[in-house]
């Protein structure tokens, strides 16, 4: 029985650290994200509180806290609580198959990157129950949306990934990262890099195509109803899975945790330290695209994705398989 | 293995009161969360005997995609009401009831064959042949077999399930008279000549202009 209880406590233990320092970093991140914007467009940004502004997120996580939890009358109450939770809970547990060095992962499981792409595709469902539980009009308008936008630019990353797996061979996150050892994947599947990085954008319903929560139209979408710590979660799930984005894509396409070269000062720098980098490297990327981009409109973000992208991105999952064919590259033999 | 089999008897619970749930819950929404739910269970039972492929194939596709729609066509329509009517009274002679009673009277046969097969259970499995080895992954296993022994049937089902793809879309596609629709290549290769038309108006006339 000893046993059992010793599994649980390191088990436990390590999840709270990958836990605690994730929703560390998305609170900082939100605080990024609002600076470099504010660069962007010649403000200040946030900067009173705390050096630099830094602990603008605590604070606004306290009034979170301390504002009242409204629930519309004529909502279904059960769906409507459980929506914030599930978005939060799907946003977290995917953190568990990112390897931050070798050895250095939480969960290595064969199947990493399908479990990935399996939880990303659960995220719909806060959103839509969401918005369904609200009973009210622009909630319901902004999960149809973002449910419609998800499920279409899913496809196209789908298309994407298996261009990475058939560079790799294996399903297994770690084992992408060790292929990326002589040669990063961004730089022979560039093209497919910059869609990967479009389509997490619209995944993710980020500016520009962040028509699920069109001011203009539809007040705040899925989460006009929400109030006080219920839309913090949902706020924080979205800024998780933000976050998770930017590491899928530098992990498979940016050498997950490995330094760019193999030299003294370089490999020196602990392995997460470079993942961690790679990171902030494409949410400073996607907190420009916001800055600078104008909202798409609806029918051209659904041609962009079933028209444009996916055609290209099959057209490159032959491209790729009939390269490695030809020159024998193909990996696992 | 008392872990393992704690966690067998909690998925395949939920997966049970769910798939009950479905059936009884009045809500037509909420029947399609606990498919959601049943789905999620059964996958975790998948990854459980060591098939996490498929149990993740599962939640892909099943969850991800096909329940998806469900939602959007429960949430759409208003089954709630249509359902009021088949069961009332006033039937007014509809095919849903006799059809639903074929289609499960079908499933409850087939259900019986399943669970005849159990009788036969222990010679089913001292006759596997099959020796599967933990070294390779299950990924790679159902990759060299279905890719190898039966291309032909996977190529198949892929070709039905496009033809049935392209058969839904051609039935509910509409042509709609009237729509302005945007070509950006149209837009973009507008020259200035074509652009402005100088029209020389006479007195008390005006001009008319083709849209």
């Amino acid at each position: 029985m000893d046993s059992y209880f010793l599994i649980l406590f390191t088990e436990v233990y390590k999840i709270l650290f990958l836990l605690v320092p994730v929703l560390v970093s998305v609170a900082m991140i939100v605080w990024l994200d609002r600076r470099v914007w504010a660069f962007v467009q010649k403000r200040r940004g946030p900067n009173v509180v705390g050096p630099f502004g830094l602990f603008q997120s605590l604070a606004d996580a306290l009034k979170y806290i301390f504002k009242e939890i409204i629930i519309p009358a004529s909502s279904n109450k059960l769906v409507f609580v459980l929506a914030p939770v599930v978005t939060m809970t799907l946003a977290l547990i995917s953190w568990a198959v990112i390897p931050f060095g070798e050895d250095f992962v939480l969960a290595d499981i064969n199947v990493g990157i399908l479990y990935l792409f399996a939880v990303s595709s659960l995220g719909v469902y806060g959103i839509i129950m969401g918005g369904w539980a609200s009973n009210s009009k622009y909630p319901f308008l902004g999960a149809i949306r973002s449910a419609a936008q998800m499920v279409s630019y899913e496809v196209s990353i789908g298309v994407i990934i298996i261009n990475v797996l058939l560079c790799v061979g294996s399903l297994n996150l770690s084992d992408i990262v060790m292929a990326q050892q002589n040669l990063w994947f961004v730089i022979p599947l560039f093209p497919m890099f910059v869609i990967f990085f479009i389509s997490a954008l619209a995944e993710t319903n980020r500016p520009p195509f962040d028509l699920p929560e069109a001011e203009a139209e539809l007040v705040a979408g899925y989460q006009t109803e929400y109030s006080g710590m219920m839309y913090a979660m949902f706020w924080l799930g979205e800024y998780a899975n933000i976050l998770l984005m930017c590491a899928m894509g530098a992990v498979l396409f940016l050498g997950g945790w490995l330094s760019p070269i193999d030299i003294f000062p370089f490999n020196a720098i602990p392995s997460p330290f470079w993942l961690i980098f790679k990171i902030l490297f494409l949410f400073i990327l996607f907190a420009l695209v916001k800055a600078t981009v104008p909202r798409y409109r609806y029918d051209q973000l659904m041609k962009l994705g079933w028209k444009i992208f996916l055609p290209f991105s099959l057209f490159y999952v032959v491209l790729t398989s009939s390269f490695l064919l030809y020159f024998d590259l193909l990996p696992g033999k | 293995m008392v872990a393992h089999s704690v966690f067998f008897y909690i998925f395949s619970l939920i997966a049970i009161v769910s798939a009950v749930m479905v059936t009884v819950s009045k809500n037509t929404v909420h029947s399609v969360f606990f498919l959601i739910l049943d789905f999620i269970s059964i996958s975790c039972l998948f990854i459980m005997i060591g098939a996490e492929f498929l149990g993740m194939i599962m939640l892909i596709v099943y969850v991800g995609a096909v329940a998806v729609l469900f939602l959007f066509v429960v949430m759409m329509l208003n089954v709630a009401e249509q359902k009021g009517q088949w069961f009332s009274s006033r039937w007014d002679g509809g095919t849903h009831i006799p059809v639903g009673l074929l289609v499960s009277l079908i499933i409850f046969f087939e259900l019986i064959v399943v669970i005849g097969g159990w009788k036969y259970k222990p010679d089913l499995l001292n006759s596997l042949s099959i020796n599967i080895s933990t070294e390779v992954t299950n990924t790679r296993t159902i990759g060299n077999v279905l890719y190898t022994d039966y291309i032909l049937i996977f190529q198949i089902s892929g070709m039905i399930l496009l033809v049935a793809m392209i058969g839904a879309i051609v039935l509910t596609y509409r042509e709609r008279a009237g729509v302005k629709r945007q070509s950006y290549v149209k837009q973009i290769s507008r020259e200035r000549d074509e652009g402005v038309d100088l029209v020389e108006a006479e007195r008390n006339k005006g001009v008319k202009i083709d849209a």
